[in-house]
């Protein structure tokens, strides 16, 4: 018992309470690192409509059997969430074999939604509306729908592409931020899965795979914030 | 309280000093009293660097049209004063050393809950500020360490990603310790360590844990969309490029703002331990001085905006934001008149800490009524960037912040290294401070009343009576931070033992060896009333 406990506690109890209350307080930390984007992202919403209405077009653009990504990728983040809580359970019941699979089923829905991810970002890259100094150059049939709608808005087509590319600013940002915290917690779970073969689970002593499950579930929840704000939203 | 067991210096007693000498094994150490001694010496280092940059402006600013510097490196000096003072001296000052120190040992703890995480913060602190050093040698920033925009991101030709990377990596060294006090507060008292009974210095850690926590992530994504705008070239800040600056000013106050109390909240709380000691008195309102702590960290959240009311921000705004600023005052005011009440009819001991505490109490009233002068919206257009303003944030800081330090340094200092600093010279340092920091700062609310703006490298003549009295004072200042830099090192070699409670404080940090074993007690203490000094017997005083 006593090299499962960390010198400084005094049980396994203290310890297991103490390591998901980190968890929880660092997700309290997340919370407003995303906030402060998602504020942002809202504010130029309101200060520059038209330009971001066009922006939500492109993105819902992106289908696969007629479906977009974002719902692809809600679906399969939502599922992967489901993995985990099964295996969390699995854990705390000591079925080893069921909780390797379910970290499987997990990590290969983690990776999905970066693939889907990534072949999102390549059809973007292509549109050219990646925004930099060389790379922003909307194709043709984007270029057009922004100056129908610079002229019915009354606004110049310079200012509008402008914030236009704000709207890329702040997917690109906010999607990204999003991405790496799958990234990172793929990398955990890999960690988790060989611990698991390992046998370094058990019924009492299961509290890493408790702890990022929470960290997995926190970043399905962005998700949700995100699907509306950027797909959902025109 | 009469007969103290007394632990010789070399009598082979286990301590967290002697337990190990390599210095892989400082380098590498999960003990919190050993991180909170990486993070002493790396903050002094830093505050020698920022404080350099004060005396070469003040030397500037002697005359009204010196030659000393020129304007842009009068520019890059004030910033670095900022950045250096700000993100890599006062926010991680109380916290991660005393704070460090003390959070397990006050509640009876053998470490902090994540050990290892602590290092790792510690090596992120090291990581920002050895950027911010790369940026000063590099050329320095200019922009002020407010990095308004769009100054910061399009016009400003120095070295400002890596100045932002720096502050940035800092940031989360600060969230981490935070995470760390909170676990720890939560999960780890020893059994007697109800709420009610944690020390007033851990309620204020922990209120200060709170804002690391939830502040310090929104600055971090700020300074990324400035980095950003900044690489990219894409309009995110700069109105030119179809950005909105205003909202960089909103997020970057609704972290610096509560970073403010993230200076001062720690300084709160050891004073309330300094206060209640000398005075050998429970302090008056446990529970307001507890309570009110929260309460500044909660309304820290609520007054961002005070420092943009003339950004253009609606009235109506402003208007909201101006009362929220005065609600900040009731907590403020409910510790100061609580440690006059304790000091009342208490038997008052005029030690060096004592004395760092009392100046505090009144340093801190006038930097605290003159933030209600900010507050005012009338008065903060005539004032606002101007030494006025300059001067009540010096006098929360220094006068507030780095007193409480000094005086939180010499109070536990004989629990850290198990040695007495001279008392003579401490009182006789704390005199010169006290006296150096008022000839500094008071002349600059005069000057900033009569309309010198801040931020520039020469004045108008009229003003420079004023400014000659403020570097004079900046001078003794000097001498006054010399000072217990000198004797504190000479007593690590030369000063008396001191035993576990050479003041006669109550507190469960004052229960084991001075400095204490690698696990901080033999056994875990249980803890009962704080501050029962009316059941100690201080007949050998």
């Amino acid at each position: 018992m006593s090299e499962l406990v960390a010198h400084q506690f005094d049980d396994l109890e203290q310890q297991i309470e103490a390591d998901t209350l980190g968890m929880w307080t660092f997700l309290a930390t997340e919370v407003l690192f995303f906030g402060g984007m998602i504020c942002g992202y809202c504010v130029y919403r309101l200060l520059y409509f038209t330009a971001w209405h066009q922006g939500s077009l492109i993105v819902d653009n992106f289908r696969w059997l007629g479906v977009s990504s974002g719902a692809w990728n809600t679906a399969v983040l939502l599922t992967s969430s489901l993995s985990v809580a099964l295996g969390v359970r699995a854990a705390k019941m000591g079925d080893n074999r069921f909780l390797a699979m379910m970290l499987v089923v997990t990590l290969v829905l983690g990776v999905a939604f970066l693939a889907i991810k990534a072949a999102e970002y390549t059809h973007e890259y292509h549109e050219g509306v990646v925004p930099g100094y060389s790379l922003f150059h909307p194709d043709q049939e984007i270029s057009s729908d922004l100056h129908r709608a610079a002229a019915e808005s009354h606004t110049a087509e310079t200012t509008l592409r402008r914030e236009f590319q704000l709207f890329w600013v702040f997917y690109f940002f906010i999607t990204g931020v999003h991405a790496l915290h799958m990234v990172i917690g793929v990398g955990l779970f890999t960690y988790l899965l060989i611990e698991t073969r390992r046998g370094r689970f058990t019924p009492q002593k299961h509290a890493p795979i408790e702890i990022m499950g929470l960290y997995w579930h926190f970043v399905d929840l962005v998700w949700i914030f995100l699907l509306p704000l950027l797909y959902l939203v025109r | 309280m009469a007969s103290i067991p007394y632990i010789p210096e070399y009598s082979g007693v286990e301590t967290y000093l002697n337990t190990k000498h390599t210095v892989l094994s400082w380098l590498l150490t999960e003990d919190h009293k050993r991180i909170a001694i990486l993070y002493m010496i790396s903050i002094t280092v830093l505050f020698a660097i920022g404080g350099t940059a004060a005396v070469i402006m003040r030397l500037q600013l002697l005359t009204p049209h010196s030659n000393l510097v020129e304007a842009e490196t009068y520019n890059k000096l004030f910033t670095l004063h900022g950045i250096v003072m700000v993100f890599f001296f006062l926010v991680p000052s109380i916290p991660t050393t005393l704070g460090n120190f003390l959070v397990p040992l006050m509640i009876g703890a053998r470490d902090l809950a994540f050990p290892r995480i602590n290092l790792f913060s510690w090596y992120l602190y090291i990581a920002g500020a050895s950027l911010a050093i790369t940026c000063l040698i590099l050329g320095g920033v200019d922009t002020g360490w407010t990095f308004y925009t769009p100054y910061s991101s399009s016009f400003s030709n120095t070295h400002v990603v890596l100045a932002i990377t720096g502050v940035f990596i800092a940031g989360f060294s600060s969230i981490f310790t935070g995470l760390n006090f909170i676990v720890t507060i939560h999960k780890m008292r020893c059994p007697g360590m109800t709420w009610f009974r944690l020390p007033l210095f851990i309620w204020a850690m922990y209120a200060t844990s709170i804002i690391f926590v939830l502040a310090t992530p929104v600055l971090a994504i700020t300074l990324a969309l400035v980095g950003l705008e900044r690489i990219l070239g894409v309009g995110i800040f700069d109105p030119n490029l179809g950005g909105d600056p205003i909202l960089f000013q909103h997020l970057f106050w609704f972290y610096s703002h509560p970073a403010v109390y993230i200076m001062i909240l720690p300084g709160l709380g050891v004073i309330s331990e300094l206060v209640t000691c000398y005075s050998r008195k429970a302090p008056f309102g446990y529970a307001f001085i507890a309570m009110a702590s929260l309460a500044i960290a909660i309304l820290g959240f609520l007054v961002w905006a005070h420092h943009m009311f003339i950004a253009g921000i609606s009235i109506y705004g402003g208007l909201v934001f101006s009362v929220l600023s005065f609600l900040v005052a009731i907590p403020s005011a409910i510790k100061v008149f609580n440690w006059t009440a304790t000091l009342y009819k208490g038997s008052i001991q005029l030690d060096t800490p004592m004395l760092y505490a009392l100046g505090f109490i009144g340093l801190f009233t006038v930097g605290g009524l003159t933030g209600l002068f900010l507050a005012t919206l009338g008065i903060d257009m005539h004032v606002h960037d101007t030494y006025f303003v300059i001067a009540h944030f010096h006098y929360i800081m220094v006068g507030g912040a780095v007193m409480a330090y000094m005086g939180g340094l010499h109070f536990w200092w004989p629990k850290m290294t198990g040695k007495l600093y001279p008392e003579m010279w401490g009182r006789i340092a704390a005199v010169i401070l006290f006296i150096g920091f008022n000839l500094t700062f008071f002349p600059q609310f005069l000057l900033g009343y009569l309309g010198m703006p801040r931020r520039y490298y020469a004045y108008a003549p009229e003003f420079q009576v004023y400014n000659v009295m403020s570097t004079a004072g900046a001078s003794i200042l000097a001498i006054g931070y010399l000072l217990p830099l000198g004797y504190l090192l000479w007593s690590l070699r030369w000063g008396k033992t001191a035993g576990p409670n050479p003041f006669h404080a109550a507190g469960l940090e004052w229960t084991t060896a001075s400095p204490p074993p690698p696990d901080n007690f033999d056994e875990t203490p249980i803890a009962g009333e704080p501050y029962n000094y009316h059941e100690m017997d201080f007949s050998d005083v």
